[in-house]
């Protein structure tokens, strides 16, 4: 235009200066200090007089490790003072409008963790608990939350809610069972899983997506659904004959030689049944193929914005049909487990809403196949904790152990590792034009 | 490569949006299809692109009859549209979008995105876009998602760029950057067929130029015709581009605002230190590059910021802290930058629109209940008042063309009697029979005595309007210079130059500017 104009060529969108001191939140370190509060007047001050016993390994196996034994005065101390001090550090931080580290998150939270543990443990009568047992208990309560996350990332990532997790599991757990029973073999059974989970995502497929009807609500009444046929079922024909209808051979858990033995990640990674192996498979293909291939990016192009990939080419509607019918496949494998690993046989509605809980773990996991992982994990440690401490015997009562899985869940999405963004499109149908 | 549009013809139900229209772009020619919003523009590009099936109708790729089932059949046959509101997903990387529906890939489906990068540099260095491949584009400033979306149409070799309404979302100097950028391609071979209801800038770019009205070609015109003739012959009637308006009489100073800082939620400071009076009966326009601050001023005053200090007074009452009831109902109207986001209700009638601010008062409410009949009734003389084009009173308010909309949101506003009135881009999207209406408004208000803050950052509408001018730069006021100073003067001010700084660098170079 004119020499003036240029003569002071800038940027068009200023980038401005930041380290201004201004607007702080309050809500971590506030919530911070008052859990390092709590921890000080109970892991501290309460803390049992006597020593905790964690051991690592059982007497026959291959390679004992010796039990870590500690005392559950000291630990009390120690952990409580060291989240306070991270109290006071997240404070002074906030204070001097700087933002708090995420390692002092992630410290403060292993410590109240050990603190909890060793406070709860130590309370109890026995003051002994196996912490392989713990972790690989964790891990198989985890399965299903896992597979059903999985689920969840596939339909979401390309812009489909699925609600019907639940579905698709309890009718995997129902059709795994019958076809198992029927035919004698589990692996029919796991078939048969995939192909129900498949058929709960036709379903929910055809409505959301060539009905355009709100997704959320088909997905709850598929798990209505599922849960009145797989009831009627099992009263009107699998009670009559348990023995013909209801008896499904278990799957064999398989030990991967040599390895299987490490102590403690031996029996979490490679004492697993075929349902456990496929679980770390699905976790690590679906994240490979989710940010690396070009059906991932499609995917993702899909469930962000739609409208930018139809003007590319990519055939929206199809792409979210194959995802969520993908998603069965996955889901209803999670369901197998109920019946083909957990116990032999299927009860009315057994998933008992691990399915939400699934859903929870996709949002907590941040829509990320390895975060849903991670947040499962969470999830199932709190709910094997729960059962670990019944038999125990601690001094807090059964119904608050029950509790905790559901009160972790809580936490988790509401935010406690900030917010998590879902797909741009996710829940929303495209309709051309 | 020669593109032809034959009888193009399409129907939605019973509306007729393109009607037997004939278009012939030949290779390495700027064609711009004029139009004012609603005329039938997007359809008939969204038809070629494969988007829309025409109703009836050929096209023709180099003399060859071509259909297109989708974007794809066109992409191949060598076309290429940037979009109004760009198709790019927000999260993802630059590679990843131009990558996406034409990825190269390895062995087993998976990504080779360093092919796309390579690509992307090649086609950056070549016409000087200086995009990295690896950002993230909704960090990206606007102008350069442009280029994005340009690079996107390059990489799969298109021959012919449709460009829809693309500075729409610019500032003057992204317009400036990209009018070269369509000059290089041009220089290039390649065909651009460019949309636009902006005159100034049709004229600049184009070799030929074809007007549509109502979804008919009503003309082709030289880009040497006269602004004048080229309105008159999109809007259907004669317009005046110029706003005669008298010199303004201000009276007593009513609204103060004193060292006012409005703090992001990160911290930073996006208003600095601002302090600026306006008095009655004067328009003071507050110019800037988008995103310098303007929107949070004007959030700020109508008290919808928080982390707000400093001072803003209207009539000597203290504005900052208050809620934005109370701030209406001290008399600010305010039309706020996105009107159908923020300014009207798209799912709500007209009629309930027009009452947005004044729903719980008579006559329209009593006690507990709404008065349809006094709705109505509003409704009905605003429509006629404002020329509201609208089936009806009762038609939702989404429905109607943005600058009906813009009408409805104005007329709401001056429904009552103002003591300020906030404008921020009046007349962004609104076509030009309907701006000259929204200025001509403005203007009386102004007349009437009320204090007026026009915030825009189209210069052109800056200067017709303000008594003065208020840059702001990074949060920060730049100076405030009469209305009638010229453009450089703003652009200098705009870039981050005081005023007074600016006035002596504009008067030295005078002479050799536009």
């Amino acid at each position: 235009m004119s020499t003036a104009t240029t003569a002071r060529d800038q940027s068009s969108s200023p980038a401005r200066g930041t380290g201004d001191a201004g607007v702080r939140s309050w809500k971590n370190p506030v919530i911070l200090a008052v859990v390092a509060l709590f921890a000080l007047l109970v892991f501290a001050l309460g803390a049992p007089g006597n020593d905790v016993t964690f051991r690592l390994s059982e007497e026959n196996d291959p390679i004992v490790l010796p039990s870590i034994v500690v005392s559950a005065p000291v630990v009390g101390w120690i952990a409580a003072l060291a989240m306070l001090a991270l109290a006071v550090l997240a404070i002074l931080r906030t204070r001097s409008g700087r933002r708090i580290p995420t390692w002092v998150l992630a410290v403060f939270a292993v410590l109240f963790l050990v603190a909890f543990l060793t406070w709860v443990v130590g309370s109890a009568r026995t003051p002994n608990v196996a912490l392989y047992g713990l972790l690989a208990g964790s891990v198989t309560l985890a399965v299903p939350l896992i597979f059903g996350s999985l689920s969840g990332v596939l339909c979401e990532r390309s812009g489909v809610v699925n609600i019907a997790i639940e579905g698709q599991l309890l009718f995997g757990a129902f059709a795994a069972a019958v076809a198992a029973s029927l035919s004698g073999s589990a692996l029919v059974g796991l078939l048969a899983a995939a192909v129900a989970g498949v058929l709960v995502s036709l379903v929910l497929a055809v409505f959301s997506i060539r009905y355009v009807v709100n997704q959320v609500i088909v997905g709850v009444v598929l798990n209505v659904l599922v849960s009145g046929l797989t009831g009627f079922l099992f009263s009107a024909v699998l009670s009559e004959d348990s023995e013909r209808w209801n008896s499904p051979p278990r799957l064999p858990v398989i030990d991967i030689p040599l390895l299987a033995d490490i102590p403690v990640i031996g029996p979490i990674l490679f004492q697993q049944t075929i349902v456990g192996y496929l679980m770390y498979i699905a976790v690590a293909v679906v994240y490979v193929a989710l940010y690396h291939s070009r059906w991932g990016l499609r995917t993702r192009a899909v469930g962000e914005h739609p409208k930018a990939a139809d003007t590319l080419g990519v055939n929206v509607n199809r792409m979210r049909f194959m995802n969520v019918l993908l998603a069965g496949v996955v889901a209803g494998v999670g369901g197998s487990f109920f019946t083909l690993v957990a116990v032999s046989g299927f009860g009315r509605d057994m998933t008992a809403g691990q399915g939400y809980i699934a859903l929870a773990a996709l949002i907590f996991g941040r829509w990320n196949p390895i975060g849903a992982f991670f947040a499962a994990l969470l999830f199932g440690f709190a709910t094997n904790l729960s059962n670990v401490l019944s038999l125990l015997g601690t001094p807090v009562p059964d119904q608050f152990l029950r509790m905790l899985p559901y009160v972790v869940t809580v936490f988790a999405v509401a935010g406690l590792v900030g917010r998590s963004r879902a797909p741009g499109a996710s829940g929303i149908p495209y309709i051309k034009g | 490569m020669k593109l032809e549009l034959i009888g193009i013809t399409k129907r939605f139900g019973s509306l007729v949006a393109n009607d037997s229209i004939d278009l012939v772009v030949e290779p390495g020619q700027v064609h711009s299809l004029l139009g004012e919003n609603g005329a039938g523009k997007s359809t008939l590009m969204n038809v070629l692109y494969g988007l829309y099936d025409p109703t009836e109708g050929e096209i023709r790729v180099d003399d060859r009859p071509v259909t297109f089932k989708g974007p794809g059949d066109a992409m191949a046959a060598g076309i290429g549209m940037v979009h109004q509101h760009f198709m790019l997903v927000p999260v993802f990387t630059v590679a990843e979008n131009v990558a996406l529906g034409n990825e190269a890939t390895k062995a087993g489906g998976m990504l080779n995105l360093q092919e796309t990068r390579t690509r992307i540099r090649q086609i950056s260095d070549q016409y000087g876009f200086d995009v990295d491949p690896d950002a993230v584009v909704e960090d990206l400033p606007v102008g350069v998602q442009q280029r994005v979306e340009i690079i996107k149409a390059l990489v799969r070799n298109a021959e012919v760029l449709i460009l829809d309404e693309p500075t729409a979302v610019l500032t003057p100097k992204e317009t400036d950057e990209l009018l070269g950028i369509m000059a290089q391609l041009k220089a290039d071979g390649k065909s651009i067929v460019f949309i636009s209801h902006k005159l100034r800038e049709v004229k600049a770019v184009s070799d030929v130029i074809t007007v549509v009205r109502r979804g008919k070609v009503v003309g082709t015109a030289d880009p040497s015709a006269p602004t004048t003739e080229l309105a008159s012959l999109m809007v259907g009637r004669s317009v005046s581009l110029t706003l005669d308006k008298k010199p303004a009489t201000p009276g007593e100073v009513t609204f103060r605002v004193r060292d006012l800082t409005v703090q992001a939620a990160n911290g930073q400071r996006v208003v600095d230190g601002l302090s600026f009076d306006v008095a009655e009966g004067e328009i003071l326009a507050v110019a800037g590059v988008q995103g310098n601050g303007q929107t949070e001023l004007t959030e700020a005053i109508m008290g919808l910021q928080d982390h707000v200090t400093g001072s803003i007074t209207l009539g000597g009452n203290e504005l900052v802290g208050r809620s934005v009831k109370d701030i209406i109902r001290a008399g600010v109207g305010f039309v706020p930058e996105d009107r159908s986001v923020e300014g009207l209700v798209g799912t709500f009638s007209v009629a309930e629109n027009l009452i947005l601010n004044r729903y719980d008062d008579a006559p329209f409410a009593k006690g507990l209940s709404m008065s349809p009949s006094a709705i109505e009734q509003n409704a009905n003389e605003k429509i006629a008042e404002y020329d509201v084009r609208t089936q009806s009173a009762s038609a939702a308010a989404g429905t109607l063309s943005g600058g009906n909309q813009q009408k409805v949101v104005m007329a709401r506003e001056f429904s009552r009697p103002l003591k300020l009135f906030i404008a921020s881009q009046p007349t962004r999207g609104v076509d030009v029979g309907s701006i000259e209406f929204l200025h001509r408004r403005i203007v009386a208000e102004r007349d009437g005595g009320t204090p007026v803050i026009i915030v825009s950052t189209e210069l052109d509408e800056v200067l017709e309007l303000a008594d003065r001018i208020a840059v702001l730069y990074r949060g920060r006021l730049m100076g405030i210079v009469p209305g009638a100073v010229s453009r450089d003067v703003l652009g200098l001010m705009m870039a981050g130059m005081p005023a007074d700084e600016a006035l002596a660098q504009a008067h030295h170079v005078q002479g050799g500017n536009l």
